[in-house]
């Protein structure tokens, strides 16, 4: 029955075949009987009094169930949707925590803010309904720029926090800083955007929900990454639902990339109405309804300053930021631009002091949190920029200086200025690397050819590294997270010797059911194909905290080796009764326990058999069964990296940037499937793509309308956009995690913006172009250009 | 109104109102949850379906349309029906790991298969060209570009052993 | 969706009845744009006229001068027709970049012609190649017919059957894509006949439009260099996120120079 197929191998994915067929099981395709359609109304506005909601013409419309608001929300004295980090100030001050209520209440703070929920029989009569429901709207002015928001005479979102600043955070030794820029020889600066982005899972968001009066029992079908979570922060923190009597199922789910990591309303809302109306409802989210209340990323503005002696040396980076929270603090929302942020701003440098402070300010826009990278991208982005403009104002060659700064290869562990230790890495090796894989030597013939045909040929850089794998609980909680961050796995032998792992993160397209049989299949010496993982429902599943920050392998996996380490414990003692030796003297190797230096042998099979066959067991030292539970909670973070390096080539009379070759060489620990590996680094790199030269959403700033809010404004990159990718790896282990693995679902995002960012300011360097901001779409580079060549052409 | 029409090669005949949508009728009436909805501006390419063998739209496309016409939908694209063999295209996405997620998976796979039987074997250029009206979020497209030339290589080369 | 009747006439008499009998109904070719207008709850017609049963509404047929594109011929049999690729291959070549290939299976050139989308390609070529638009009732020359934003010299009641376009000597389209929606950020149509070019801009402004300096320039040289230095005003162009009006403008003259080379070494569109 099939091969062991372990570690390092790269079997075909479990999960293809049923996404293959088109059955795939996701909430959409979920059908309840009696089940009821679901709309929410949201406010047109980005900022208005709520004055009142008449909805007596919506509950004589045909169909209609319910009509639910904010007021009915109160009256019944839920709670609003918790922030799961607490921040504070340099001095200790706790973070603005202003309510989020799951119906808006008296206002409404963004385009797309909750207003009402309507429940119908059919989705069509709910959408008349909807239209129906009149809402009094006292428009506001808004705000919807960091920068606008923090004027003195900006409008204010919430009447008890000034200047719309949530917290005013820092991070490093500003003293030391200071006194480093003094001693200078050479200081780079550098402002820059980073573009506010919107995560675009394929599956929109949806959810069913059931109340069974019979048992008192309420499921909730999402499109989430952590279903576990979602069932304790909306069970006992908003609907007030005692977890055992709450069950949270999310199903194969369409992508999250960090949009369905978060407790939403709209799940807290459908829930709290199924037991209002008795029947099961459903919603799924259009995409123009996504646009408007995904949480959004990104969305800084940044001054950052490097300071560098004489032959190049960092001496000391001090970097000022603004960061967008949008109307309401979502589930990570504080904790992306700071705590996800700050720690890197060190990257693979050994710059020896660091300070980093980062003003968190609402705005009337959607809330943002984390998107694939989560704070990463951002910091990766500000490093990796400042040292090419340092590297160009200096004279020297930009990989070159970044070589002069690195972290050697023995210098690990490493402390950076910056609360993070990293525990292992190679940057130079992955440099260099990756100037072979990228063929760097031949690039001025690249470029010459690129010329010959009047285009502009760029190369860029991205030497970087990340934090992930989250998070140590001891670590995050003393950061403010109101969390642990470990998690859990049960593995499950069967009596015929097949197995079924119970694991507390959640596949959305990262082949985890792949991933995790190989780690059993290896461990066990059980063949793959006779492994099973399940996950994504609180009934079946003991507990976890689901899939973000590139944790399932390096925090999930980790428990799942654990828990298969204790079923070979408790195998040996079986194996020790069963072959009538010492428990000490048994020996497990390829799925056989054996007495060592006898061919006394149990197959792996032989002994799951016995464990629910116990006529002669000693029970008083053995119990019967063969199933074994862990939890893991990290030591440390993990820290992925690389170099990757971008190549563009630009049209100077239209302004379009080609992306013409990327390459790139990571570090990303022991790799359990080269397959997986390298599609989630393709993955993870054209997203990060996509925000350098595509992407972008775009607010009104009179109106506080999102104009970029359908796939026919906001670009997604498509395969036309991209070339081949070269991905490879070079691999340090992590001293830290059971396998040595420290994560890959992220590092494609966080490594290539800059890399491409590098790569045009590269192309248009010869025009003076120091500098571009992200998406360098073709009319800002036509600008670019134009601005560049007037004195050009005067000389 | 009553509508027949051959639906992955059996004849159906069903009473739909004339604003349903096929991805409506296919989801919600018919079962076939496979096609799905990824947007609603007619871009993501997750609804694709072949109607009278060409590609389309389903989520823009009226269940009247179907009336007398011959629809494959991914349900209906395996090797054999009721089996769990693989149309080529299928087996090729599965073996160069083209998917992720699954979401895009049915649209992208639908459009690969009309692209291969347009066009018969494909370079990288045509493919990425021919995936231009589907998006894919998860794999950064190499993968399936590699899929579904190799799909086509496999689809052509039974044809030619016929 | 809202709920609405559905006809299907099997004559065109029996259409134009229908549309007189209900005026607020909407005439469904390829649905390409109608039906998204639908679903977003945009539009809510008494009822939908479908076309696709009249009889002798599809295919490309040619005589000397010129080559009928039958009304409810879509963008995709445009562009795989030897006959169009033969004798006007930039119209087949625009075929071939409208939307994506599923669009391309159904949309028609009447749907886009009488929707007069200010991005839509068809328009472009319409007008590029002088092409005569026939009704139901009469035949409209291209240089009547569109009237700005969405709005055409279609009356009431009235039906697209075909569009009739004169063969030119050299003709080249050239298209920089809105990257999000593929639409037209800025398409230019460069047609060359024995009296004159034409030279049609679509996606810069509120409606396609003709370029008379340009046209002028490239009668007197048929040649990109001719019209390098033209600079169209800005006045009317768009500016949105995608792309403000003077980078429109540039990029008129832009692909406008690319169309005259597409046109130079015509090849039939792949």
């Amino acid at each position: 029955m099939g091969d062991v197929i372990g570690i390092g191998a790269a079997p075909k994915r479990k999960e293809d075949q049923r996404f293959l067929t088109g059955r795939g099981n996701y909430v959409s395709d979920i059908k309840r009987a009696g089940m009821t359609a679901g709309v929410f109304i949201r406010s047109p506005h980005a900022h208005a009094v709520l004055r009142g909601i008449d909805k007596s013409a919506a509950l004589a419309a045909p169909g209609v169930i319910a009509v639910l608001t904010g007021d009915d929300v109160a009256a019944d004295g839920l709670g609003s949707l918790p922030c799961g980090w607490g921040i504070s100030d340099a001095k200790g001050v706790p973070m603005k925590e202003p309510p989020f209520p799951m119906l808006a209440q008296g206002k409404v703070r963004f385009v797309g803010d909750l207003v009402a929920f309507v429940v119908a029989e059919t989705v069509e009569q709910a959408n008349v309904a909807a239209e129906l429901v009149e809402v009094d709207y006292e428009v506001l002015s808004s705000v919807v720029g960091v920068l606008d928001a923090v004027r003195p005479g900006a409008p204010q979102l919430f009447d008890d926090v000034p200047s719309n600043i949530c917290c005013d955070w820092e991070l490093g030794d500003k003293a030391a800083v200071e006194t480093a820029f003094q001693k200078a020889a050479h200081v780079a600066k550098l402002s820059l955007t980073n573009n506010r982005l919107i995560g675009n899972p394929m599956e929109p968001r949806a959810a069913i929900a059931e109340y069974e009066p019979g048992t008192d029992r309420y499921t909730l079908w999402s499109t989430s990454q952590f279903p576990h979570v979602v069932r304790f922060l909306m069970g006992a923190l908003v609907l007030k639902i005692p977890q055992h009597k709450l069950r949270v199922v999310a199903p194969d789910v369409g992508g999250g990339f960090g949009v369905k990591q978060f407790h939403y309303g709209e799940e807290a809302v459908i829930t709290w109405a199924a037991k209002r109306v008795m029947r099961p409802i459903k919603w799924v989210a259009s995409r123009s309804e996504g646009y408007v209340s995904d949480r959004h990323g990104r969305d800084h503005v940044t001054e950052a300053e490097l300071a560098l002696d004489e032959n190049g040396k960092f001496l000391a980076l001090r970097v000022k930021t603004l960061a967008n929270m949008g109307g309401y603090l979502s589930t990570f929302g504080p904790n992306i631009p700071t705590n996800l942020y700050g720690p890197l701003l060190g990257g693979v440098y050994t710059t020896p002091a660091i300070y980093c402070n980062v003003k968190v300010v609402f705005t009337n826009t959607v809330p943002v949190d984390a998107y694939r990278g989560a704070g990463r991208p951002e910091a990766t982005f500000v490093v990796e920029r400042i040292v090419d403009v340092a590297a160009s104002e200096m004279g020297i060659d930009r990989v070159e200086l970044r070589r002069r700064n690195m972290i050697p290869k023995e210098a690990y562990p490493y402390q950076t200025p910056v609360l993070v230790q990293y525990d292992s890495g190679d940057p130079v090796g992955c440099l260099d690397g990756a100037l072979v894989a990228g063929d760097v030597k031949n690039f001025g013939a690249r470029k010459a050819a690129s010329e010959r045909k009047g285009k502009f040929r760029g190369l860029g850089f991205s030497t970087y590294v990340e934090a992930c794998g989250l998070a140590p609980s001891r670590f995050a909680g003393r950061l403010g997270a109101r969390g642990g961050l470990y998690e859990s796995a049960t593995v499950r032998v069967h009596p015929a010797g097949q197995v079924t792992v119970l694991i507390g993160t959640h596949n959305h397209g990262q082949g985890h059911e792949t991933t995790f049989a190989q780690i059993v299949s290896d461990k066990l010496g059980v063949p793959f194909d006779n492994v099973d993982i399940v996950f994504g429902d609180t009934d079946r599943v003991q507990f976890g905290m689901g899939t973000y920050g590139s944790r399932s392998l390096v925090v999930g996996g980790a428990a799942l080796s654990k828990a298969a380490d204790k079923v070979i414990v408790k195998g040996k003692k079986i194996a020790a009764h069963l072959l009538e030796a010492s428990e000490q003297d048994i020996q497990f190797e390829a799925g056989k326990f054996s007495v060592a230096g006898t061919d006394r042998i149990k197959t792996f099979e032989e002994i799951a058999g016995a464990a629910y066959v116990p006529h002669d067991y000693p029970l008083e030292v053995l119990e019967p069964g063969l199933e074994e539970q862990a939890y893991y909670d990290p030591v440390n973070f993990t820290y992925p990296g690389g170099c990757h390096i971008a190549e563009v080539e630009i049209d100077p009379e239209t302004g379009t940037v080609t992306l013409v070759n990327y390459t790139a060489v990571d570090d990303v620990g022991t790799v359990i499937n080269p397959m997986i590996v390298e599609g989630q680094l393709h993955g993870g790199i054209v997203q990060g793509v996509g925000q350098a030269l595509y992407e972008n959403a775009v607010y009104d700033e009179t109106s506080g309308q999102l104009v970029s809010g359908s796939l026919m404004d906001y670009c997604m990159p498509r395969a036309d956009h991209m070339p081949m990718m070269k991905v490879e790896t070079h691999s340090t282990l992590c001293t830290h995690t059971p396998m040595g693995v420290k994560g890959c679902g992220e590092v494609g995002t966080i490594g290539s913006p800059a890399a491409v960012i590098n790569a045009v300011v590269d192309a248009l360097s010869h025009l003076g172009v120091t500098h571009v901001d992200m998406p360098a779409t073709p009319n800002r580079i036509w600008r670019l250009i134009q601005n560049a060549s007037v004195p050009i052409a005067a000389e | 109104m009553q509508i027949s029409f051959t639906l992955n090669g059996r004849p159906t005949s069903v009473d739909v109102a004339p604003s349903m949508l096929v991805t409506e009728l296919l989801r919600e009436h018919l079962n076939l949850t496979g096609t799905h909805i990824g947007c609603d501006t007619s871009q993501c390419g997750a609804c694709v379906v072949h109607l009278n063998g060409a590609p389309v739209k389903s989520c823009t496309l009226l269940a009247p349309a179907l009336d007398g016409a011959t629809l494959l939908t991914i349900e209906g694209l395996q090797g054999a029906p009721g089996s769990n063999r693989l149309h080529p295209m299928q087996e090729a996405f599965r073996e160069n790991h083209g998917l992720q997620c699954g979401f895009c998976t049915p649209g992208m796979v639908m459009t690969a298969v009309a692209l291969a039987q347009d066009k018969g074997v494909l370079t990288e250029a045509e493919v990425r060209h021919g995936l231009e009206g589907n998006i894919c979020r998860c794999t950064g497209y190499q993968n399936i570009v590699v899929s579904v030339m190799a799909g086509a290589a496999a689809m052509h080369a039974a044809n030619a052993g016929e | 969706m809202k709920a609405f009747a559905y006809h299907q006439p099997g004559q065109i008499p029996e259409a134009a009845k229908l549309l007189a009998a209900e005026p607020d109904s909407k005439l469904v070719a390829g649905g390409m744009t109608l039906i998204p207008t639908l679903k977003q709850r945009l539009a809510s017609p008494p009822a939908l006229i479908d076309l696709s049963k009249l009889p002798g509404l599809k295919g490309c047929t040619d005589n000397d001068a010129t080559i009928t594109i039958g009304a409810m011929t879509t963008h995709a049999e445009v562009a795989k027709s030897s006959l169009v690729r033969a004798r006007i291959p930039a119209l087949a070549a625009l075929a071939s970049q409208i939307g994506d290939p599923s669009v391309r299976n159904r949309g028609t050139i009447c749907g886009s012609v009488a929707n007069n989308d200010p991005a839509a390609d068809y328009p472009a070529g319409v007008l590029g190649l002088a092409a005569t638009i026939i009704t139901n009732e009469r035949e409209i020359a291209a240089d009547n017919f569109f009237r700005g934003l969405f709005e055409t010299a279609l009356k009431p009641g009235e039906i697209i059957t075909a569009v009739r376009f004169p063969v030119p000597l050299l003709a080249g389209y050239a298209k920089f894509k809105a990257p999000a929606s593929r639409y037209a950020l800025v398409g230019v149509f460069v047609a060359k006949f024995r009296d004159g070019v034409r030279v049609a801009v679509t996606g810069a402004g509120p409606g396609v439009f003709r370029v008379p300096p340009m046209e002028h320039a490239l009668s007197q040289g048929f040649d990109p260099a001719s019209i390098a230095a033209i600079r169209i005003d800005t006045d009317n162009l768009t500016s949105d996120i995608h792309a403000e009006a003077d980078y429109r403008a540039h990029l008129v003259t832009v692909m406008a120079k690319r169309a005259v080379q597409a046109a130079l070494s015509e090849r039939p569109a792949s």
